[in-house]
């Protein structure tokens, strides 16, 4: 006994150990330590104490970070309970307490009573009666769960027996193990993470990049369908990329370099490295089957049962052009839409048919459209529950499934472009009815055509130009040609007729259900094809609206101007008082008399400048700001205001004027020349007498004044 | 790595023969260089703000006298000489450009009242409180010669002033009457007066060069024709006229500084009106100069700072003041029109430059063009509220500026009042005078 328990506490010991080593000196509870390290303890208590004084709890479990090598019996814990084990208490028996033995007593009574159980046991199966409940005891019973006392599975009872003390103690040493190799690798990473150079990091890096391109190869070849999960990650990575823009020359670092790169060859390299990484990033993911596709049907087939045509679907939504860009981009949105939720297909359909209709005969053709969706819905949930009739369901069926979901979509985008193809051929004038008649042994040729296509449609225009091709054929083709055409191409494009049984049953249902609704599309589509056309430009303009909603430029400035206008307005001034002469308090409103009396109404002020003027708001007001710069008072010498500014709007700068203009503008009035002597002015100097002027220090510019004030003041002079 | 060399073909520039048109390396269609008002407004509002950063007017002090500066002289034909006389009789010869003193006189006993060039530059007269007219050389005394006057002529009152004629041999003194001399003589050729009052100071017409004019402190300004035996006529003002100068290149114009803080600038031919009257001295204006290009002039004033006005202008363009600057008696304006020198009670001549952000020395003509085209646009510009609030920006000392706000107030109280005068008064029973008009209170002939 004394040894099952000690292997059982081992084992506990070892679950344990994995999660947290308690500190060595932790508060031990238990009284059998009090003998061997009280001092110890009492230490521990001290330092407990001292630390709880600053209010913060400090006790916290350390974790273990690297591999002990100690581990000895002595320091083995217990996590539940939160006491240390001791060895020694698990080898020795219990002791029988007196105060216990009661307790015990009763114990041993309960479990002896085994009768108990089984008709309890009983009861329970017998109390379930609903068929479900059934199933789920059937269910349990069958994986050998345990019904009454989920505890623990007869596998792992029968796994914790097998467990002997050597197989414990190997277990406890791999643990170890495994333990100090953590603790290394963390060592490690550390180590690494420090060093700083920026080559080395990068080698690493590079390394790291191969490494896993490698692998991804390898995964490939081994096990495609994770090989697309891992490239799903590796697109949802260059998404992120994408999204956050990095690896473009905006970062601080590219920045740096470009201003290196000049000079520094290595700087330029690593630019153009980071330019090539950001193109790669950017560009659209190449499916990589798509190469494989060519080289032979069966591979191909193979594929494409063993990927599941969801996941290409996703691909298609996320590497589809912008589909805003798009001139055809309602027709592509819906069926973007249609694939990403097959379930929610048929309704917007209908709705777009019947909104298409217009008012011909919108009734029938409803019903008829409605009918047919139901049709597929319940085939859809056959087919499901074909796939729950078989628990082992297959790759196969599973991706026949996808499969059917994906051709559902096909023939709704075919219908579409059949639609234009209608409207094409309406365009060459030929009759509406011969054109319809003509069209319906095309489409029955071409859906199971569709269907069977050996390539996978991996993109929106190809899915598009699937729908074109089909489209040009048919016009191309005169009516009789085009049958034997179609067994012409038939078996050139299917190289794989010998095919699943059950696919073909599924194809043949399909079509069947295909041919019967077809007609009715056709002669729906006819007469509405401009009406289609409208409404996918309705629709273009609408998505560009969605698209710039944030801006509504135009909108702004309506209500801009609008609220220019409004604050322009002369206000109205009221000068009722509420409660004189009446009654007043709350929620009392002066009357309407009273109001209407009192209100000033403020006259209407002069007409707005851009009344006129749609686009454009005058603000009539003054600037502040540019009137700082601007002058108020028209200045002493001016009369008017062109005059004033006519000299400024004179420019006399060089930019402006010829060199000499210049000169002759900036001249001053007056040039005096440093060092010279200016003596005052004579009547000589001025030409009244005709003598050499003595001083050509002073250059008047305007001698003319002069000389009449001096004529005068010399014939004053004279007269005195 | 590119070496990067200027390389110029003469064929771009140089001309076959003198006759060939210049090439114009520049397009001047207007289309290609829009924006002219906005970008020529920036330009004039750096040039002002630069003018406003390289103002450092301040050049020199010249020391050395021992009591405050009375009165200063130019030298006619040298721009680097100047002469000036302290309070305590001595004059100093400064030579400018080495910003020393070159000659020191003990002239007079007391007060240098009055100091004066003759026209020829070889010689000086001086007059003193000692009731003396002194000529002196302009060169120094030889080796072991004395110092001494040429001439000196004793008078009966004391002379508060002198001026000598601007080409005769004539010069003119003041005091209790005008005395106009022969400096060959030692008794005046006539004498003139009009009233009783002692007259400070006599000035020679510069252009016309027989007329006089004098200032009274009984308020009055005379002006007398040399050839004549009286006076040609008077003009009485509020207060009293300390100076006046002529303007060298308007005959008739001259500018009187006046104890009411004011200055007026008459046409001597209408004295009933002043043309303009300057005001922007907080305190007694003391002395006037005219620029010798007649377009500005300078004022001293007891509010220890000078003043810059263009003539045109009742407001100056400039005012210069230091700390150390005490009352400033005398000012001139040198011969070259450069340079301002101001002699001050605390016995200092100060150098300044007339123009406060002009760069001395010899300019590029590049440089030439530069301030030529930045002046132009600071006039053209000159009405633009920012960049008039530039260029007028000065810093004043704060007694300058507290009375600058307390004259103000007290000029708007005294218009307000004149203004409810006329409100509460008969229509036209009070005459509205105006300004120029108001300071002037008689005209005498």
């Amino acid at each position: 006994m004394t040894a099952n328990r000690l292997a059982e506490s081992l084992l506990a010991l070892s679950q344990q150990e994995e999660l947290v080593d308690l500190p060595k000196d932790y508060l031990l509870s238990g009284s059998e330590d009090e003998g061997d390290n009280d001092g110890e303890r009492e230490h521990q208590k001290l330092l407990e104490a001292i630390s709880s004084l600053d209010g913060k709890n400090r006790r916290k479990l350390a974790e273990r970070s690297e591999a002990s090598l100690k581990v000895s019996e002595f320091n083995v814990s217990s996590e539940g309970s939160g006491e240390k084990l001791v060895l020694a208490d698990l080898l020795e028996p219990v002791k029988t307490s007196s105060s216990l033995a009661t307790v015990k007593k009763q114990l041993n009574r309960v479990k002896s009573k085994k009768t108990v159980e089984l008709p309890l046991n009983k009861e329970e199966i017998e109390r379930a009666r609903t068929p479900l409940e059934q199933e789920i005891f059937n269910l349990l019973h069958k994986n050998k769960q345990p019904v009454a006392d989920p505890l623990l599975t007869p596998v792992e009872k029968a796994s914790l027996q097998a467990m002997s003390l050597e197989e414990a103690k190997m277990r406890r040493a791999e643990l170890q193990r495994a333990r100090a190799l953590q603790s290394y690798y963390e060592a490690k990473a550390r180590r690494e993470k420090k060093i700083k150079s920026k080559k080395y990091h990068k080698v690493v890096k590079k390394g790291k990049a191969k490494k896993a391109l490698k692998e991804f190869e390898q995964l490939r070849k081994v096990n495609p369908a994770a090989a697309l999960e891992e490239l799903e990650k590796i697109e949802k990575a260059r998404m992120m990329e994408r999204m956050s823009l990095k690896h473009q020359n905006s970062g601080k670092w590219a920045k740096s370099k470009a201003i290196m790169a000049k000079y520094d060859l290595e700087a330029r390299q690593a630019m153009q490295e980071q330019l090539a990484k950001n193109k790669e990033l950017t560009q659209k993911l190449q499916v990589a089957s798509e190469s494989e596709e060519e080289e032979g049907g069966t591979e191909e087939k193979v594929e494409e049962l063993l990927v599941p045509d969801v996941v290409n679907e996703v691909q298609m939504n996320a590497d589809g052009p912008n589909p805003w860009m798009l001139r055809s981009c309602t027709s592509d949105t819906k069926e973007a839409a249609t694939q990403e939720d097959p379930e929610q297909l048929p309704e917007p359909e209908a709705h777009e048919v019947s909104e298409s209709e217009g008012e011909d005969r919108p009734v029938a053709e409803e019903e008829i459209l409605l009918r047919e969706f139901e049709e597929r819905r319940s085939l859809r949930k056959r087919s499901e529950l074909s796939q729950d009739a078989e628990p082992a369901g297959s790759q196969e069926t599973k991706d026949s499934s996808s499969q059917e979901v994906l051709s559902e979509l096909r023939v709704l985008s075919q219908k579409l472009k059949e639609n234009d193809q209608s409207r094409k051929q309406k365009a060459s004038s030929e009759g509406t009815i011969p054109q319809v008649q003509r069209e319906e042994p095309a489409t029955e040729e071409e859906e199971p055509l569709l269907l069977q296509r050996p390539e996978r449609v991996q993109t929106l225009e190809e899915l598009e130009e699937l729908g074109k091709e089909e489209c040009f054929q048919n016009k191309e083709l005169p009516r009789p040609v085009l049958e034997g055409q179609q067994s012409e191409r038939t078996p050139n494009n299917r190289p794989d007729a010998p095919k699943e049984k059950k696919k073909k049953e599924q194809m043949i249902d399909l079509q069947n259900l295909l041919t019967t609704q077809s007609p009715s599309v056709k002669s729906l589509a006819v007469p509405t094809i401009e009406e289609l056309e409208d409404e996918e430009e309705r629709n273009q303009r609408q998505m560009i609206k969605e698209a710039f909603a944030g801006d509504d430029v135009i909108r702004d400035f309506l209500k801009e101007k609008r609220e220019a206008v409004e604050a322009s307005k002369p206000k109205d001034v009221d000068l009722t008082l509420p409660g004189w002469g009446e009654w007043g308090g709350v929620g009392l409103k002066p009357s309407a008399k009273k109001r209407r009396r009192f209100l000033i109404k403020a006259p209407e002020g002069p007409p707005r400048k851009d009344k006129n003027l749609p686009n454009v708001i005058i603000n009539e007001k003054r600037n502040i700001h540019t009137a700082a710069h601007q002058v108020r008072v028209l200045p002493y010498p001016f009369t008017h205001h062109w005059q004033f500014e006519r000299t400024i709007q004179t420019p006399i700068g060089s930019t402006w004027n010829t060199q000499r203009a210049f000169q002759k503008l900036t001249t001053p009035k007056v040039v005096t020349k440093p060092g010279h002597i200016i003596n005052p002015i004579k009547a000589e100097d001025v030409g009244y007498r005709s003598s050499s002027r003595s001083d050509l220090s002073v250059i008047q510019r305007n001698p003319k004044r002069i000389t009449t004030r001096h004529k005068k003041q010399l014939k004053k002079s004279s007269v005195d | 790595m590119k070496v990067k060399m200027l390389s110029r073909n003469p064929d771009n520039y140089v001309r076959d023969t003198k006759l060939d048109l210049q090439r114009v390396p520049r397009n001047y269609d207007p289309t290609l260089h829009p924006f002219e008002v906005p970008r020529e407004y920036v330009r004039a509002l750096n040039a002002t703000k630069l003018e406003r950063v390289f103002a450092k007017p301040f050049l020199a002090s010249l020391d050395g006298h021992r009591d405050g500066v009375n009165c200063l002289a130019k030298h006619p034909k040298n721009l680097a000489t100047v002469l000036s006389g302290a309070c305590d009789g001595e004059v100093r010869i400064w030579n400018l450009t080495q910003r020393n003193c070159i000659r020191t006189i003990q002239a007079h006993e007391g007060f240098v009242r009055g100091i004066c060039t003759r026209f020829c530059g070889t010689s000086f007269f001086t007059v003193g409180d000692d009731k003396t007219v002194k000529q002196w050389k302009m060169d120094g005394p030889g080796y072991g010669e004395e110092e001494e006057p040429l001439h000196t002529i004793l008078g009966k009152t004391v002379y508060t002033g002198i001026d000598h004629h601007w080409k005769e041999a004539v010069f003119a003194t003041c005091g209790q009457q005008v005395d106009i001399w022969d400096e060959q003589r030692t008794n005046p050729i006539c004498s003139m007066t009009w009233g009783f009052d002692s007259i400070s100071s006599v000035k020679f017409n510069p252009v016309e060069t027989f007329l006089l004019g004098s200032c009274a402190s009984d308020r009055n300004i005379v002006l007398y024709d040399m050839r004549q035996a009286t006076p040609l006529k008077k003009v009485i003002l509020d207060m009293r006229t300390n100076t006046i100068c002529w303007n060298p290149m308007e005959a008739f114009i001259f500018t009187a500084a006046n104890e009411d803080y004011n200055l007026y600038t008459f046409d001597m031919r209408a004295l009933d009106t002043p043309v303009m009257v300057h005001m922007d001295h907080v305190s007694a204006v003391l002395d006037v100069d005219y620029s010798p290009t007649g377009k500005e002039f300078v004022s001293a004033s007891f509010d220890k700072s000078i003043r810059i006005f263009p003539v045109d202008k009742s407001r100056s363009r400039e005012v210069y003041h230091t700390k150390r600057m005490q009352h400033v008696i005398c000012v001139k304006w040198t011969s070259d029109s450069k340079y301002i020198m101001c002699g001050s009670d605390e016995m200092n001549i100060r150098l300044w430059k007339a123009n406060a952000s002009e760069k001395l020395g010899v300019l590029t003509s590049r440089e030439k063009a530069a301030k030529d085209y930045n002046q132009k646009l600071k006039e053209k510009f000159q009405h633009y509220p920012h960049i008039k609030r530039i260029a007028r920006h000065r810093h004043l000392p704060k007694s300058i500026y507290s009375q600058i706000q307390e004259q103000r107030i007290m000029k708007e109280a005294r218009r307000r009042k004149e203004v409810n005068r006329i409100k509460h008064s008969k229509p036209g029973s009070v005459p509205i005078v105006s300004e120029k008009k108001k300071h002037v209170v008689a005209v005498v002939k």
